[in-house]
């Protein structure tokens, strides 16, 4: 009788360093750092990357990607970016931030770097809350949603309307490509992973500045299972943040 | 073009222009500012020339933008710079917390103006505070440099620069209006020189045949923030090998007027006219701000001569000066108000008072 | 058949992988690992089933599941 013959299928991207986390249950930075360090491996990026650190709960990239990092003031990343960028253009310069970092404090410094058509690629992790600090209202928290500084709810006539940034990148000349995906199905990674790899290729063959906007889950700050979680994702969040490509200077190659 | 008679080329510039010329000379590769006066001429001479030789200009949309561009540039090992003037300032003091934290080199210049708040634009000493205590948040140093002239700017432009790579920290050049806006000849002595081996134990280029490089100020492990910390105040205790300061007619002179920057040098012409009518007057010019010159200073305190601090501000240095000549003796102290051009005889009568 | 391994002291009992298998094996186990989280696990009576499409390690987290994909099933030349 022969031996069952098997092969291993799905393997940890090597740039990822196979390492236990501090992100909660079901939170989904551990696949987004995986599909950008998957990225990273599949366009042969490892050696020549410099990764922008940001503020929030993906402070700690550099002890998942392994690359060259750089930690930035809080919502600076973008600016950062564009120093180390312009210093070395030779390198692949990309940034990860969660949505305080990049949508609030750090609004100027995306638009202008966006605008600029700067040759970085930057990552954005929506999960309407600020999850580090412990669950207060976002520049994308949904109107109606309760957080501690909402308790009763996020009003638009108090605190505004969720910012929509893959759309308003997508305005700018300088953005070669622009898209929102999810990760809370498998159709939905498998998106995501196209969507990296063209905001990685938009700096790579010179075209603009790349970026890709992640809706996430944060079952903590939530209060939601991670399986309600990714519910939420599908019944709510893309309602308001429609997953799809705002921006593709690249165009489709064979 | 003029040459002098080391056949070096002299020119005739504003002490901003020489600023500007001192970082070309010195290596610059990356600069990134934002408009404010009495500072514009050096991003508007810099946008001229920098890209002729090669380097990297750009217009940020912000003073906080254009520090934290600095930071990713020096992060790579490249000789990067910004200015602004005060209020600019105070926006890139988190910046600068980070790359003092980060260990990061870069030249940061500020051309103060009247302050606080929008202030205006005429000259003042405003931020010797801000410039030599931090002025961001933790627990680090900004080395200082305070030039008086227009070939000073130059000078102490490139030794900012190899400062700032020497101790892997930011370097403040703190000037003002009267100094940025003034001209005067200065020798360009120097020749523009990119070493491309600097920062290689440290710098971030890519993990290409090494280990990953980490930049960064976050520290939670046990123990880690207080050894980051005690490696930073060995650092900032051996910058001390590096004070620089001037002497003026102190010898024998009874009372010695201290003073930096543009006021320590019209305090000059007020000693050297008091020293026509007899009175025996020197002046103490600290050149680094950070490390502050103590030691000199104290010895002048030991050889028995009266202190009066000027400053273009109600009380800043000198509380440098008390530190220095605390045990042995005090010093008056003589604002000239933030805002008020000073002359060589505003300072007469403050300092006849002393005799 | 194919199979999935589950490095236990990885698994944060998210469930995340239960809302993508297509024959529905994984299922909450009720072992805890040494960091209080409960382990997910396969249905015995439906891991036979296991495609070796990858879904649950490719929607997991923390890198906790291995994915084997039969090539030759046992007794076949």
């Amino acid at each position: 009788m022969s031996e069952v013959l098997e092969k291993q299928v799905f393997s940890l991207p090597k740039s990822l360093k196979d390492v236990p986390t501090h992100f909660c249950p079901g939170c989904h930075h551990g696949i987004i750092h995986r599909l950008v360090a998957q990225t990273i491996d599949d366009l042969k990026l490892q050696d020549i990357s410099i990764c922008v650190g940001s503020v929030g709960c993906s402070v700690f990239i550099y002890d998942y990607i392994d690359v060259d990092t750089l930690e930035a003031p809080h919502g600076r990343a973008p600016a950062v970016a564009t120093g180390i960028k312009r210093a070395r253009p030779e390198n692949f310069v990309f940034a990860y931030q969660g949505d305080g970092d990049l949508a609030a404090i750090g609004l100027s410094e995306i638009i202008h770097c966006a605008n600029r058509g700067e040759r970085v690629s930057i990552v954005f992790v929506n999960n309407t809350v600020y999850g580090m600090t412990g669950g207060q209202m976002a520049p994308t928290t949904l109107v109606g949603q309760k957080t501690t500084t909402t308790p009763y709810g996020r009003s638009s006539s108090n605190e505004g309307y969720p910012l929509k940034m893959a759309e308003m990148l997508a305005s700018l000349e300088g953005t070669a490509f622009s898209a929102r995906v999810a990760v809370n199905n498998i159709k939905n990674i498998i998106k995501t992973k196209k969507a990296l790899k063209k905001a990685f290729m938009a700096q790579i063959e010179d075209v603009g500045f790349g970026f890709v906007e992640v809706l996430s889950a944060c079952p903590t700050n939530w209060h939601l299972t991670p399986l309600e979680a990714i519910e939420r994702i599908e019944k709510e969040m893309i309602k308001y943040f429609p997953l799809g490509i705002y921006k593709d200077k690249l165009g489709d190659k064979k | 073009m003029d040459k002098n008679k080391n056949n070096k080329e002299r020119m005739l510039v504003k002490g901003n222009e020489a600023i500007a010329i001192g970082a070309l000379d010195a290596g610059v590769e990356c600069y990134f500012a934002y408009p404010i006066t009495p500072q514009s001429d050096i991003p508007e001479y810099l946008s001229r020339e920098l890209v002729k030789v090669g380097g990297k200009f750009l217009q940020a949309e912000s003073e906080i933008a254009s520090i934290n561009m600095v930071l990713g540039a020096g992060a790579c090992g490249k000789r990067a710079m910004t200015s602004s003037s005060s209020p600019g300032i105070s926006l890139k003091q988190e910046g600068i917390s980070y790359m003092a934290a980060s260990e990061i080199p870069g030249v940061i210049v500020n051309i103060t103006r009247g302050g606080p708040g929008l202030g205006g634009i005429q000259p003042s000493q405003g931020d010797y505070f801000q410039a030599t205590r931090g002025g961001g948040h933790g627990d680090y140093r900004t080395m200082v440099l305070a030039p008086s002239t227009c070939q000073e700017c130059y000078d102490l432009t490139i030794a900012a620069f190899d400062l700032a790579f020497k101790y892997r920290n930011p370097v403040l050049i703190l000037g003002d209006a009267i100094l940025g806006q003034m001209k005067e000849p200065i020798t360009r002595w120097k020749e523009r020189t990119i070493n491309p081996n600097e920062g290689n134990e440290w710098k971030l280029t890519g993990k290409k045949g090494r280990k990953q490089r980490i930049l960064k100020s976050l520290y939670l492990g046990d123990g880690e923030m207080e050894a980051h910390n005690l490696k930073l105040w060995k650092k900032y205790k051996s910058m001390e090998q590096d004070i620089k300061w001037e002497e003026f007619l102190v010898d024998d002179a009874e009372v010695v007027a201290v003073a930096f920057g543009s006021i320590g040098r019209i305090a000059k012409s007020s000693a050297r006219k008091l020293r026509e009518k007899g009175y025996k007057v020197g002046v103490f010019r600290p050149i680094t701000l950070f490390p502050f010159p103590y030691k000199p200073l104290r010895k002048l305190a030991m050889a028995g001569k009266r202190f009066i601090t000027i400053e273009n501000n109600t009380g800043q240095m000198v509380e440098d000066v008390k530190l220095a000549l605390c045990g042995i003796t005090d010093t008056e102290f003589f604002a000239n108000m933030p805002g008020k051009v000073s002359t060589p005889e505003d300072f007469i009568e403050p300092i006849k008072k002393m005799f | 058949m194919s199979r999935i391994e589950i490095r236990e002291e990885r698994c944060k009992g998210c469930l995340l992988c239960t809302s993508v298998c297509p024959e529905n094996i994984l299922v909450q186990g009720n072992v805890m690992n040494s960091k209080g989280y409960k382990v997910v696990t396969c249905d015995e009576k439906k891991k036979e089933n296991c495609r070796g499409c990858g879904f649950c390690a490719e929607i997991c987290p923390d890198g906790a599941i291995v994915v084997f994909k039969t090539i030759k099933p046992k007794g076949t030349k």
